[in-house]
């Protein structure tokens, strides 16, 4: 038995048949062939398969496929510019070192934009309380912290 | 900061590698895919220990899409899992080092221990079928902590290891302790248990094996630390192929900390059955599979005594700790509480003799191996403790007593084997009071009091031993591998540079940190060099990113390779220049005739060694590309004084970092961002094991309690401070670059430096005894007993 899911990813309208069970997360990286959605845990603890929903933060290994039916979804490969250029997040965590593996990276970078998005000009306390959904291993958080503070005020500017 | 620093030398670069990470465009194991792949799955024992009376698979071969089940009988000829380092126990006897089944056979000893390999046209496929197998286990009593398990009538988990007993080692001179002992005018003792750990990379393990039946060759991508000794140790001690059939590439890797140096059952599996199925298999573990079958870190019980005369002064050092090896001894589990611990018992200190015993355990958890730091957190937390003790004890001040026992002449030789080279101790303790603000500490503490808090400083004066070599002396002290590191500089004949290196990078940044060691030689761009790794095919050998060796060892091997392309370099320019070889300089990218403004680029240089027309063909070869191994004469020891500062709240026993302090000293820094954000990792790794994490195995049925990442406590952003981090430089005496590594740093220092803390502030409501981790249960119910008595 399989379903046929259909959304808007990235821009572009994708559709497949999929089986039911098929989690939102392996509908992007195996269907879509979107890897840069990762996925790092099995309790929707870590983020790092955190993607925009309809315009809302959600880890896509904690959703079906299905629940996606007709939404608007943005993974980080929809984030930079068409020609390249990294959004201003993106560019705050490369120029303030917020990545070492990467591997948390883009999960890190779409709560990042939704945390901007709900708290603009949020102080430290604050993002180190809205970045609990998301577990990175190597940075200590020192500099994403930092990060999320420079992208939020570039992206005010 | 030394003759080194020019060019790109010191400056913090942005790294090349972000664009692909922060855009995913990342190319970690999981998202590779192969044409007619199939997915494989584990079955994995749901016992602690027990003996497998029957496997049935026929329900499982005969579920949908399902390609094959293969069990530990079905692999005729296979060689279990190595260990990469003999200890030999003081009866002389060598440790026990019983089978290593890849897949279980006749007994499992631990739960996620492997039963079955299930391969199917789908991961889903795969998983609904292994739970087809019927497995008849007879369930046998288990043991899942090491001292209990050296008890009497424990639990027997090998027939190869009585008593369950891997080893017992020592080093250093009993006798000479014990009458140092007798003569002290003061004794701290303490009772310490370090925690066990799970590493949880954000990556889980992963790996994709694919054979090519014309070829007669293997292709396994993998998440790996050491793609090299990966291929080593499959090839020539498990599957007995050849090493040039087989490549190993660890792409992206996400995060390691030591626990993707090893090699493991699932890729070793999956690359023997890649050639029964003749078709590519891919894994990729759940968080769960991680917790219950990554190795482990840590796992110590100690017992500790300090001897000190009337002034402080440290006479003697006697330890007993008792190490668990888990169920089965994984790569280098041997060598991490022995010669990486138990040599680093001098700390910064002039203790003229130490002794410390160290019996290692089989215990019925996951194996326990290196993880960030690898033995010398444990014995970083064994000396800071006790010296905190005894500061407290005989009413010194913690910097005080560390002063009035630093080493200050180097060459130091300790009584425990290593040779420290260089070193500034007081700098870095002088430096980080002064970040910690420890004279306004008194007035903090009041001002908390007066709130209901308990506040408290702990300092950590750490030492490290980085760059783990020469591999003479290891191969003596029971190495079963070099230790050495290689380079390749390939200079392209536009002058363009790619690099290739045995280290890996798995978070690092050494695309960029080489690329600058690269470009500043070579006076050319960073953006002209490029760095290659992880890749048995494309990079000539390598021992991997492990210890905190890559720049110390990996980038010296490349600085090797290096001198040897300038050196013919110039044997290039002396022709062109018509010159003498000895009178050409090479500077700031030109090759001079010395004392002359006649001088080639080296573009111009790389260019006619390529197109050799005006070229002394008969005394030199074309091409510019050299290579390079490098075996360190010993090891570095980066050192450095973490301070910090915690308040806690008595009603509820939350500990709050108030502010953490870090001055180190890694030698010669390439990149201080880098170097920067390795201390901040590694800072929190530790403070995670000090106040949150907890590896908790079920003493009853040796069932993983903290299975999950709900069960185990991560450090997430709200748990931990900004930190204050400095450097002060002692350059390596015996490297080029005079790098000694600052990958582990933080997880060495950190621990003890909370800790200390934690007990500082406590002394006040008079905890004396308290371990690993402060959390607020734990820290609550300390109180609640020191009131209470």
């Amino acid at each position: 038995m399989s379903v046929v899911v259909s959304m808007t990813v990235n821009g572009k309208v994708a559709q497949a048949d999929v089986d039911p069970r098929t989690l939102l997360v392996d509908f992007l990286r195996t269907n879509l062939g979107l890897t840069g959605t990762h996925v790092g845990c099995d309790t929707a603890q870590c983020g790092a398969c955190t993607v925009h929903l309809n315009g809302r933060a959600v880890k896509a290994c904690n959703l079906l496929a299905v629940q996606a039916q007709g939404a608007t979804v943005l993974t980080i490969e929809g984030v930079a510019a068409a020609d390249g250029t990294m959004h201003p997040m993106q560019q705050a965590f490369k120029d303030c070192h917020g990545l070492q593996c990467g591997f948390c990276t883009p999960g890190m970078v779409m709560s990042a934009l939704d945390l901007v998005a709900r708290h603009p000009g949020a102080d430290e306390k604050t993002i180190r309380e809205q970045l609990e959904g998301n577990i990175c291993r190597c940075t200590g958080y020192h500099n994403i912290v930092k990060a999320v503070a420079q992208g939020a005020a570039a992206m005010a500017r | 900061m030394g003759a080194i620093e020019t060019g790109f030398i010191g400056q913090s670069v942005k790294r090349k590698e972000d664009m692909r990470y922060l855009t995913g465009a990342g190319q970690y194991t999981d998202d590779v895919s192969m044409a007619n792949q199939t997915h494989a799955y584990f079955l994995r024992s749901p016992h602690a220990h027990a003996t497998i009376r029957r496997i049935d698979t026929a329900k499982g071969k005969a579920a949908p899409g399902v390609v094959a089940i293969y069990t530990g009988a079905d692999l005729e000829g296979v060689n279990g899992l190595p260990c990469g380092w003999l200890i030999t126990s003081t009866d002389g006897t060598p440790m026990k080092e019983p089978p290593h089944h890849v897949l279980a056979k006749g007994k499992v000893r631990y739960v996620g221990d492997h039963v079955a390999l299930v391969v199917a046209e789908t991961r889903e496929q795969a998983k609904d079928a292994a739970e087809l197998i019927d497995v008849d286990y007879d369930v046998l009593p288990s043991v899942v902590n090491a001292v209990e398990a050296l008890k009497p009538g424990a639990p027997q988990i090998h027939d190869e290891a009585p008593g369950n007993k891997c080893y017992t080692w020592a080093i250093g001179d009993k006798a000479a302790v014990d009458a140092a002992f007798a003569k002290a005018a003061h004794v701290t003792k303490l009772d310490l248990v370090n925690n066990r750990l799970v590493p949880n990379a954000i990556e889980p393990r992963a790996a994709v094996a694919a054979y090519s039946r014309s070829e007669d060759a293997y292709t396994l991508y993998v998440t790996s630390q050491n793609p090299h000794v990966e291929r080593l140790l499959m090839t020539a001690f498990v599957l007995g192929l050849p090493e040039h059939k087989v490549r190993v590439i660890a792409p992206d890797v996400g995060g390691g900390f030591g626990s993707k140096i090893y090699l493991y059952s699932e890729e070793t599996a999956m690359v023997w059955a890649s050639k029964r199925v003749n078709r590519p298999i891919k894994w990729a573990a759940e968080r769960s599979e991680s917790f219950v079958s990554d190795a482990h870190g840590r796992d110590h019980v100690t017992h500790a005594e300090l001897a000190l005369d009337k002034d402080g002064k440290f006479l003697a050092l006697r330890v007993h700790t008792t190490a668990a090896m888990g169920a089965y001894l994984s790569t280098f589990a041997s060598c991490i509480p022995t010669i990486l611990y138990a040599t680093l018992l001098a700390g910064q200190y002039t203790t003229p003799v130490i002794y410390c015993e160290v019996d290692a355990v089989f215990t019925n958890t996951a194996p326990v191996d290196a993880y960030r730091g690898a033995g010398r957190p444990e014995a970083t937390y064994v000396v800071e403790r006790i010296v905190h003790q005894a500061a407290v004890e005989m009413g010194i001040p913690q910097d005080e007593l560390r002063r009035r026992n630093f080493i200050r002449t180097f060459p130091y030789q300790t009584p425990v084997a290593l040779l420290y080279d260089t070193g500034g101790y007081d700098a870095t303790l002088d430096e980080a009071m002064k970040m910690a603000d420890v004279k306004g500490f008194a007035a903090r503490k009041a001002e908390s009091a007066a709130r209901g808090k308990l506040r408290g400083l702990g300092y950590a004066a750490y030492i490290e031993a980085c760059g783990i070599a020469p591999s003479n002396i290891a191969g003596a002290l029971g190495a079963r591998a070099g230790l050495f590191e290689a380079g390749e500089v390939r200079v392209h004949p536009t002058g363009s540079v790619t690099v290739f290196t045995g280290s890996h990078s798995h978070g690092q940044g050494h695309e960029t940190t080489f690329a600058q060691v690269v470009a500043t030689r070579l006076g050319i761009p960073v953006e002209n060099v490029d760095v290659v790794h992880g890749d048995t095919g494309r990079v000539l050998f390598g021992m991997g990113t492990y210890g905190s060796r890559s720049l110390a060892v990996g980038g010296t091997a490349i600085v090797k390779a290096l001198d040897k392309i300038v050196a013919k370099g110039k044997k290039i320019a002396a022709h062109l220049l018509e010159a003498a070889e000895a009178d050409i300089e090479f500077k700031d990218g030109k090759f001079a005739v010395a004392g002359t403004d006649r001088s080639k680029t080296f573009g111009e240089i790389a260019l006619t060694a390529y197109v050799p027309h005006n070229y002394p063909l008969d005394k030199l070869e074309p091409g510019l590309n050299e290579m390079a191994f490098y075996d360190p004469t010993n090891f570095t020891f980066p050192a450095g004084t973490h301070i910090c500062e915690v308040e806690i709240d008595p009603e509820t026993g939350v500990v709050s970092i108030a502010s953490f302090a870090a001055c180190d000293d890694f030698g010669n820094i390439i990149n201080p961002m880098i170097v920067e954000g390795q201390v901040h990792g590694g800072l929190t790794q530790g403070i995670g094991q000090a106040l949150l994490e907890n590896c908790v195995y079920d003493a009853e049925s040796g069932q993983l309690l903290t299975g999950s990442l709900m069960d185990y406590a991560m450090p997430r952003a709200d748990d931990v401070p900004s930190y204050k981090v400095a450097t002060k430089v002692t350059p390596c005496t015996h490297n080029p670059l005079g790098a000694k590594g600052c990958g582990e740093a933080g997880a060495i220092g950190a621990p003890a430096a909370l800790m200390n803390a934690v007990m500082d502030a406590m002394a006040a409501a008079g905890v004396k005894h308290f371990d690993m981790p402060a959390s607020p249960h734990r820290v609550w119910q300390a109180l609640q007993s020191a009131k209470a008595a």
